[in-house]
C-alpha cells in the first residue's frame, strides 16, 4: 500500500513538473503540428469537406497558427470535440489551442485555468421567423412561440429578453440543431432562434429559405475565439498575434494575391507585419516572416471569412460587426510594431 | 358354416385426395397464420393497414422523387425525395473516415481478409475449423493492426530499459524499424524472468520444466507479435485519430465481440468459483462494470485518464476506447454466460465428476458446451447491443459511422431539407444489414444447438 501510495505521489509530481516547465510552442515545434480542437461539425466554423479536409472559419486559425510556425498549413491535426468536453480536453493538454466557436465569457476565462486569446468572430443570437408573420422587429414577437436547443445559453438570453421587455412566450426545446429547424420548418413554432451565423447555416435546410427572415435584432454578445491553456505566456501571444496579424493584414490590404508586391512595399507597416524590416516574429518565437506565411497559405482575416461563412461560401452572412473598425465593424487588432 | 359373401373387397390403395381446400395452398396459409380467430383478424388488418400507409411514401422518398446525380446542394434543392448524391460524395467518409485516400486499399484488404477468414467459420461445413480459427484470432488482429496503423511501433524500451541509467545498449538507430537496444533488452528480460519462474517454481516443489517450457512458449510468442508490429514494412502510418465511419464501428465492435465473449466467459466462472478470492474479484470486477454507464467509462478514459498520468506517457485515444468498450461488454456477458451456467443440472457436474474429469476438463467439455448455446440469445443480444453501443464514442470525439454522418450534416455544401433524411435512411439500412444479419445467424445457431434436445 505504502508503495503505490509513494508511486502516485511520484507520477503526480512528476506530473506537475513537467507541464509546469515544457513550453507549448516549444512542445509544437518538436512534435511538428499543432494540435487543435475544433468542434464537430458547425457550418462555416468547422466541417469536413467532400474529401474529408476541414475546413471553417475556426479550422483556418488553427492552419493559420501552423503556417505560422512551420509553414505549412497541412502541420494541425484536428480534434473534434463536443461542448461538453472542449474545456477538459485542453485542461488535459489534449489539445494546444481550443478553436471552437466558444463565446468569451468572464467565468470561462477566469474558473477554468483557460485564457481567451483574441475574437476571431463576432456573434449573437438573433431571431428567424417565417416573412408571412408580417413581423420586422423581435419586439413585436410577444406571445410567439420560439424553438431552440437544450442546454444553451440561448435558452436563457430568450427568458432574459422576454421578461426584459415584458413580452410573453413559449419555449420550445430540441436537443439538437437539426431537430430544431426541422420542428420551426413544421410550425412547431413561430420563432427559430440561435446564434445570427447558424441562423443563416440552418436557413439553408429549409425547403423555400426565402419565405423566412433572420430579424435585425440582436439579443446577446457572442464573441467567439481561441482558447489556450493558463501559464503559458508565450504561446499565449502566439495565439493572441496570430489573429490580431490576420485583421492586420486585412486593414494594410495584404491578401495572398498581392503577397509578392507587398513584400517589395516601402510602407513601413507593411514591412513590420511581413518582417522585410524589425525582428517582430522574433519576439514571439517564430521567424520574422511568419505574417507572410500565413497569407501566403491561408490569407487574411477579410479572405477567410468570405471563404467560409461570406459571400464566397453557402452560408453568405453579412459582415457586420466583423466589419474593420475602419469600415463601420468593430474588428480591431492592435498594431505589429 | 358359411361365409357371408364379401361385399366389397378394396384391392388396390385409394388416391390420395387434396387436403381440404380451407387449410392447403396460399389460402390456407392465409387462413390459418393471419385470419385465425378475431385477435389475429384485427393484427392483420391494422399491420396491412399501417403498411399500406407507411410503404408508398417510404418507396417514393427512397427512389421514385429521389435524386441521383449532382455535385452539390443546388441538386437535390428542388426535391421531396432522397438526395443521394449527399451518400455518394460522403461514402468514402462513411466507411474510412478521414482514412487517407491513398492508403485506402489498407483497410479495404482488412475487411477482405476479414470476410476471407470470418465466412468459414462461420459456416459449420467448412474444413479446417482449428486452423482458421488460430488465423482468424491470433494471426488476423495482427495483421489487421499492422495494416490499419502502419506498424513500426518503433520500440525502445522493454522492461530494463525502464531502469535509470540502463543506456548502455542504446547502440545505433533502428534498422528495419528494429532497434537493437529493445531486442538485448528483451531478450534479456525474457531470460531472467524465466529464470525466475523456474526458481519460484522449484521452491514451490513445482515441476520445473513444464514451467520453463510454457514461459518459454510464451515469451517466444509474445516476441513474434512484437517482431510484427514493430517491423517496418514501408507503410505510412495513419493515427488513429484519422479512422472513422464504419471502419471504426467494425474495429470496436468486433473487438469488443471477439474478445469480451472469453474474457466474460472466465469472469462467469470466476463469480461461481469456490476460490473465494477469484469469486470476489470476480465479483467486484462484473458489478464495478455493471455499476457504471458506458458513457462515464469512456469519458474517463478518454479525458480523465490524461489528467492523472504524467505528461509524455499517453496510449492512443482508440486504444483507451476500445479497452473501455471491452471491459464493460465483458461484465455483461459474464452475467449472460453465468444464467447459462446456472441452468445446468447439479447431475451434470456430478457426473462429470464421476467419470474423472478436472476442473477444466468438466467445464470445457461439459458445462460450457450445453451453457453456451443455452444462452446463444443472450450472448447475441449482448453482441447486437454493444455494436449500437458503439456510436456513444461519438461523445469522445471519435467518429464512428454516426458520427461521420453528422459531421456531414454540417457541410453547407450539401444543407438541403432532405440532407438529415437521406443520411439517416441510409445509416437505419447501414445498421439494419449488421444487427439483422447477427440475429438470423444466431437463429441459425440457435436450430442447430437445438437438434441435440429434439432427438
Amino acid at each position: 500500500m505504502k508503495r503505490v501510495l509513494s508511486t502516485l505521489v511520484l507520477v503526480a509530481g512528476v506530473g506537475a513538473f513537467s507541464a509546469a516547465h515544457a513550453a507549448v510552442l516549444d512542445q509544437v515545434k518538436a512534435k511538428g503540428f499543432v494540435q487543435c480542437g475544433v468542434s464537430q461539425g458547425l457550418p462555416g466554423f468547422s466541417s469536413p469537406d467532400d474529401k474529408g479536409a476541414w475546413t471553417g472559419l475556426d479550422v483556418d486559425i488553427c492552419r493559420a497558427l501552423a503556417a505560422a510556425i512551420f509553414d505549412d498549413p497541412e502541420k494541425v491535426k484536428f480534434t473534434p470535440l463536443s461542448a461538453k468536453d472542449r474545456f477538459t480536453a485542453l485542461q488535459s493538454g489534449e489539445i494546444d489551442v481550443l478553436s471552437r466557436n466558444t463565446t468569451w465569457t468572464l467565468d470561462r476565462d477566469t474558473k477554468m485555468g483557460l485564457n481567451f486569446t483574441a475574437v476571431t468572430y463576432y456573434d449573437g443570437q438573433g431571431f428567424m421567423v417565417k416573412k408571412a408573420l408580417k413581423v420586422n422587429s423581435a419586439l413585436e414577437l410577444s406571445g410567439a412561440t420560439v424553438c431552440t436547443q437544450t442546454g444553451t445559453t440561448t435558452e436563457l438570453n430568450v427568458a432574459d429578453f422576454f421578461r426584459a421587455n415584458k413580452m410573453k412566450y413559449e419555449v420550445v426545446a430540441f436537443a439538437t440543431a437539426d431537430e430544431t429547424i426541422k420542428a420551426y420548418e413544421a410550425g412547431r413554432c413561430d420563432v427559430f432562434t440561435s446564434d445570427v451565423s447558424q441562423l443563416y447555416a440552418q436557413r439553408l435546410k429549409l425547403a423555400k429559405a426565402d419565405d423566412h427572415m433572420i430579424l435585425r435584432d440582436v439579443i446577446s454578445k457572442e464573441p467567439l475565439g481561441p482558447m489556450v491553456r493558463h501559464g503559458d505566456d508565450q504561446w499565449f501571444d502566439v495565439v493572441k498575434w496570430t489573429v490580431f496579424a490576420l485583421v492586420n493584414a486585412e486593414e494594410l490590404g495584404v491578401t495572398t494575391k498581392n503577397l509578392a508586391e507587398m513584400m517589395k512595399s516601402t510602407n513601413p507597416e507593411v514591412k513590420r507585419l511581413l518582417g522585410t524590416e524589425g525582428a517582430l516574429g522574433q519576439a514571439l518565437g517564430l521567424t520574422n516572416d511568419w505574417v507572410a506565411r500565413m497569407i501566403k497559405r491561408v490569407g487574411n482575416y477579410g479572405e477567410i471569412y468570405d471563404r467560409n461563412v461570406g459571400p464566397g461560401s453557402r452560408l453568405n452572412i453579412e459582415r457586420g460587426l466583423n466589419k474593420l473598425w475602419s469600415k463601420g465593424g468593430i474588428m480591431y487588432a492592435p498594431p505589429i510594431r | 358354416m358359411t361365409t357371408a359373401p364379401t361385399a366389397f373387397v378394396r384391392r388396390e390403395f385409394a388416391p390420395a385426395l387434396p387436403p381440404p381446400l380451407a387449410t392447403a395452398g396460399w389460402l390456407g396459409f392465409l387462413r390459418e397464420h393471419l385470419f385465425s380467430g378475431f385477435l389475429n383478424i384485427t393484427m392483420t388488418v391494422f399491420s396491412l393497414a399501417l403498411i399500406a400507409l407507411l410503404l408508398p411514401p417510404m418507396i417514393r422518398f427512397l427512389f421514385i422523387d429521389a435524386v441521383w446525380e449532382g455535385s452539390d446542394r443546388e441538386a437535390c434543392l428542388a426535391t421531396s425525395g432522397a438526395c443521394w448524391p449527399f451518400v455518394r460524395a460522403k461514402f468514402g467518409q462513411f466507411v474510412y473516415g478521414f482514412y487517407p485516400a491513398a492508403e485506402r486499399w489498407r483497410p479495404n484488404l482488412v475487411y477482405a481478409l476479414g470476410a476471407i477468414l470470418l465466412v468459414p467459420l462461420l459456416v459449420p461445413a467448412a474444413p479446417l475449423k482449428r486452423l482458421n480459427a488460430i488465423l482468424f484470432f491470433a494471426v488476423y488482429p495482427v495483421v489487421a493492426f499492422v495494416l490499419l496503423t502502419g506498424g513500426d511501433l518503433d520500440l525502445r524500451v522493454f522492461l530494463l530499459g525502464r531502469i535509470p541509467r540502463w543506456d548502455a545498449l542504446s547502440g545505433p538507430g533502428a534498422i528495419l524499424g528494429l532497434r537493437l537496444s529493445f531486442w538485448i533488452d528483451y531478450l534479456i528480460s525474457a531470460l531472467l524472468l524465466i529464470t525466475l519462474a523456474v526458481g519460484i517454481a522449484r521452491l514451490l516443489g513445482a515441476e520445473a520444466r513444464g514451467i520453463a517450457l510454457a514461459a518459454l512458449a510464451i515469451f517466444v510468442l509474445f516476441d513474434i507479435v512484437l517482431l510484427a508490429v514493430d517491423l517496418n514494412f514501408g507503410l505510412a502510418p495513419v493515427e488513429t485519430r484519422l479512422w472513422g465511419g464504419l471502419l471504426i464501428t467494425l474495429v470496436v465492435a468486433v473487438t469488443g465481440i471477439v474478445v469480451s465473449l472469453p474474457l466474460g466467459i472466465l469472469l462467469a466462472l470466476g463469480r461461481r468459483s469456490e476460490m473465494p478470492f477469484v469469486r470476489f474479484c470476480s465479483v467486484i470486477f462484473i458489478e464495478f462494470w455493471r455499476g457504471v454507464p458506458l458513457i462515464t467509462v469512456l469519458y474517463f478514459a478518454s479525458y480523465m485518464l490524461p489528467l492523472f498520468l504524467p505528461t509524455g506517457i499517453s496510449f492512443d485515444g482508440l486504444l483507451r476506447v476500445l479497452v473501455g468498450v471491452t471491459l464493460f461488454a465483458a461484465a455483461y456477458m459474464a452475467e449472460v454466460v453465468r444464467g447459462g451456467l446456472q441452468a445446468i443440472p447439479k447431475g451434470q457436474y456430478e457426473g462429470a465428476m464421476a467419470v474423472g474429469l478436472g476442473y477444466w476438463q468438466t467445464m470445457g467439455l461439459i458445462i460450457l458446451p450445453q451453457a453456451l448455446t443455452l444462452v446463444i440469445p443472450g450472448i447475441v443480444n449482448t453482441f447486437i447491443g454493444l455494436f449500437k453501443d458503439t456510436t456513444l464514442v461519438l461523445i469522445v470525439a471519435i467518429f464512428d459511422f454516426l458520427g461521420q454522418l453528422r459531421a456531414a450534416f454540417t457541410d453547407p455544401n450539401w444543407a438541403t431539407p432532405v440532407t438529415l433524411y437521406t443520411g439517416f435512411a441510409f445509416a437505419g439500412m447501414v445498421y439494419f444489414v449488421f444487427c439483422y444479419g447477427m440475429s438470423r445467424y444466431s437463429l441459425f445457431l440457435e436450430r442447430r444447438g437445438a437438434i441435440g434436445k429434439l432427438r
